[in-house]
């Protein structure tokens, strides 16, 4: 009779600015002062963004909208890290990735304000289009992963997931094959802790998402989400290890959800003020401007002019937003199959000569 | 009696189910703390304690899955899947297992379970938040398929589909949440599964419609003077054929509404049902009036997919003046 331990397991985590702003010098990643400021930059302009499209859904000009206020670090940290053919898969929560990654401000009114044509991304940029049903699309990233390595190409993919969204069986074989292809992905996990309403404690048994991981044979790691430059240094660390060979990697920003889930939800039936009080205090955006203040880097000025400057993309962005002619019942038809079926030219021509009727 | 909208009476229903039944469970994503996103499952876990009524991870087939185990191993559990578009994430589940377990063991084990699902357009949801299903989930045998569309008759089917001894697909039509009301019982009662109901009697021409479109075909009745008949089908499987084919062997016309895409749809088996039984008392082709065979589309095209009253109206004179 033989009795040992055949594996045993840590996780690692990671945080590079204190809650108080402080750096860890040994941690800190490579970012000039100028690209500092723009990751700083790009935090602001998607923050009032996400502060705009709520007002846009309360006055009726946008649909159901999810916001991802206090998320801005884990989605920009890792869009700043990846190259502009790398390919995101991401979700309804993550606006801040995708404007960080080429996706015009424009592009997601028009998605949330019920316009299938939001979806498309400008030539070059391969955002895929936001996945309503909750874990679906990492499998997708594996697969557009796979794609890579099976033809050569360099680009990298990122699968974008919640704490909830873990549970999903799909989820779960997505990370499997991604490490039995040994894919050049990332698992982007924010953990915000709910999933709705039902807190991260009841959504897994595990300590961590991170180490979900480690069951499937590859690196799990967890980083303050609320920390930019950790999360670009993991992200960054996980990109160059995927181009090379090296795999996947899971990347937990451990994080928090500041708003309600969405529109439709009210977040103040299961969760107390007071946490989400808590959590303010940590502000991703605040956490990065204290330290280029100490660093003197920036200052109130610089941050006045930033404001009015990132203030008017938005305003511009919802101007141009409002000024696209609806979208056609035709295209509906047009695009279902890459020819139009019989039966479906003929349920066109019953419609538009009823609308035409009228 | 009291007034309730339809997601009142479904959670009455629920209550009274509980109260009645100690098999009876409650599980799916945020139908504890929450009350369910919708507040069908509203009150539940306070009366009836976590034991009873749980907040599941986020996993749909994993949600069937454990029902289905639960069934078989003498609970009655009422899963909820927050939206019908993630029913499919369960699909194998429900298919594979759920429906068949009576057979394979000759009823040996069984799967007593329902499983209620919002489904349908119109509330300018997100994407796949609008769909209609329910003729893919009638095309599986072993499963019974029951949508309401009023308050009382969500009350007492619920509870009738809690009693019933099979899988229960339980399709509540989210546009209707709200919608309408009407006086429904506190206490506990039944509707009968496999009964259709006719709603409004009629002579020229007979109207057939279920869930989140009858209201609508409701609504064209009164646009137009044809003298309808409206069935409103309440179960899908099984299907009440008796009430289908004394209507139209009355009026010879019979125009069929349903939001689902038409081809595949379930006015297809009506269609076919009324060819097998009522064929030579026709005077005209039985009528579609369907979505179309395309996906869902995002909110600000849906008007123009879900089946309005001119289209709904213009089927009807055209069936009547053929
Ligand atoms: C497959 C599927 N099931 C259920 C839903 C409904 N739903 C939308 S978001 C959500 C919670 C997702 O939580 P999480 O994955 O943690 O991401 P978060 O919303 O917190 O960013 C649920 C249950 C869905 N969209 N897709």
């Amino acid at each position: 009779m033989v009795e040992k331990v055949l594996k045993s397991f840590g996780v690692k985590y990671l945080q590079v600015l204190d809650e108080n702003s402080k750096p860890d010098a040994r941690l800190m990643p490579k970012l000039s002062p100028k690209q500092l400021v723009e990751l700083y930059s790009t935090m602001v302009l998607c923050r009032r963004f996400d502060e705009k499209a709520l007002i846009l859904q309360r006055q009726g000009r946008l649909g159901t909208y999810a916001s991802f206020l206090g998320q801005e670090a884990a989605q920009i940290g890792t869009a700043y890290a990846l190259a502009r053919e790398d390919w995101t898969f991401p979700t309804y929560r993550d606006s801040a990735l995708l404007i960080a990654h080429s996706m015009p401000m424009v592009s997601l009114l028009q998605y949330f304000g019920g316009d299938e044509r939001g979806s498309i991304p400008p030539k070059g940029v391969n955002n895929f289009p936001i996945s309503i049903p909750v874990g679906t699309q990492g499998l997708h990233a594996v697969g557009a992963a796979m794609a890579a390595t099976i033809q050569g190409k360099k680009f990298a993919t990122v699968a974008c997931l919640g704490d909830g969204a873990s549970s999903e069986g799909d989820m779960n074989e997505a990370f499997n094959f991604a490490g039995v292809f040994k894919a050049p992905v990332i698992f982007l996990c924010q953990n915000n802790q709910y999933a709705i309403s039902v807190p991260v404690k009841q959504q897994t048994a595990a300590e961590t998402i991170a180490q979900k991981a480690i069951a499937f044979g590859f690196e799990g790691v967890r980083v303050d989400g609320n920390d930019v430059l950790a999360v670009y240094s993991a992200a960054s660390a996980a990109l160059k290890k995927a181009r090379s060979g090296g795999g996947p990697t899971l990347i937990e920003c451990f994080t928090y959800r500041i708003s309600n889930h969405t529109t439709s939800d009210d977040a103040s039936r299961y969760r107390p003020d007071s946490e989400v009080k808590e959590w303010q205090k940590k502000d991703p955006v605040i956490r990065l401007r204290k330290f280029l203040v100490a660093k003197k880097l920036w200052n109130d000025k610089k941050e006045a002019q930033l404001l009015a400057g990132v203030d008017k993309q938005v305003s511009d962005a919802v101007t141009k937003y409002e000024s696209i002619p609806a979208p056609q019942v035709e295209d509906v038809f047009k695009y279902t199959y890459s020819e139009m079926p019989q039966s479906l030219k003929e349920q066109l021509d019953d419609y538009r000569r009823l609308m035409e009727g009228k | 009696m009291v007034t309730m909208n339809l997601v009142q009476a479904v959670n009455s229903g629920l209550k009274c189910a509980m109260a009645d039944d100690k098999r009876v469970v409650v599980l799916g994503e945020d139908v504890g703390a929450d009350g369910g996103v919708f507040r069908a499952s509203d009150g539940l876990l306070r009366q009836f304690g976590k034991g009873r009524v749980m907040d599941t991870p986020l996993a749909e087939s994993g949600i069937v899955g454990v029902s289905i185990g639960m069934a078989v191993a003498g609970l009655r559990p009422v899963p909820e899947i927050q939206f019908s578009g993630f029913l499919s994430m369960a699909f194998a589940q429900l298919v594979n297992h759920a429906a068949r377990i009576r057979m394979r063991s000759r009823g040996a084990f069984t799967c007593p379970l329902v499983i209620r699902t919002p489904y349908g357009g119109g509330i300018r949801a997100l994407e796949h938040h609008s769909e209609s299903m329910e003729a893919v989930f009638s095309h599986v045998p072993g499963i019974k398929v029951v949508i309401p569309s009023s308050p009382y008759d969500a009350k007492g089917l619920l509870m009738s589909a809690i009693k019933d001894d099979n899988p229960v697909v339980f399709m509540e039509p989210s546009r209707l949440y709200r919608a309408v009301k009407e006086d429904v019982p506190e206490n506990s009662y039944t509707v009968p599964i496999g009964k259709a109901k006719v709603v409004k009697e009629g002579s020229a021409v007979t109207v057939i419609s279920w869930g989140s479109m009858l209201q609508q075909a409701k609504l064209a009745l009164s646009h137009t003077d044809v003298d309808c008949e409206l069935i409103d089908l309440r179960t899908l499987k099984p299907l009440d054929t008796d009430t289908i084919i004394v209507s139209v062997k009355k009026t010879g016309r019979c125009v069929i509404v349903q939001e689902a895409p038409r081809t595949g749809g379930f006015a297809s088996e009506i269609i076919a049902v009324i060819n097998d039984k009522a064929l030579l008392s026709l005077k005209a082709p039985v009528s579609r009036v369907a979505g179309f065979d395309t996906g869902f589309p995002l909110y600000k095209l849906e008007d123009h997919y879900l089946p309005s009253i001119e289209r709904i109206v213009a089927a009807i004179e055209a069936t009547v003046n053929y």
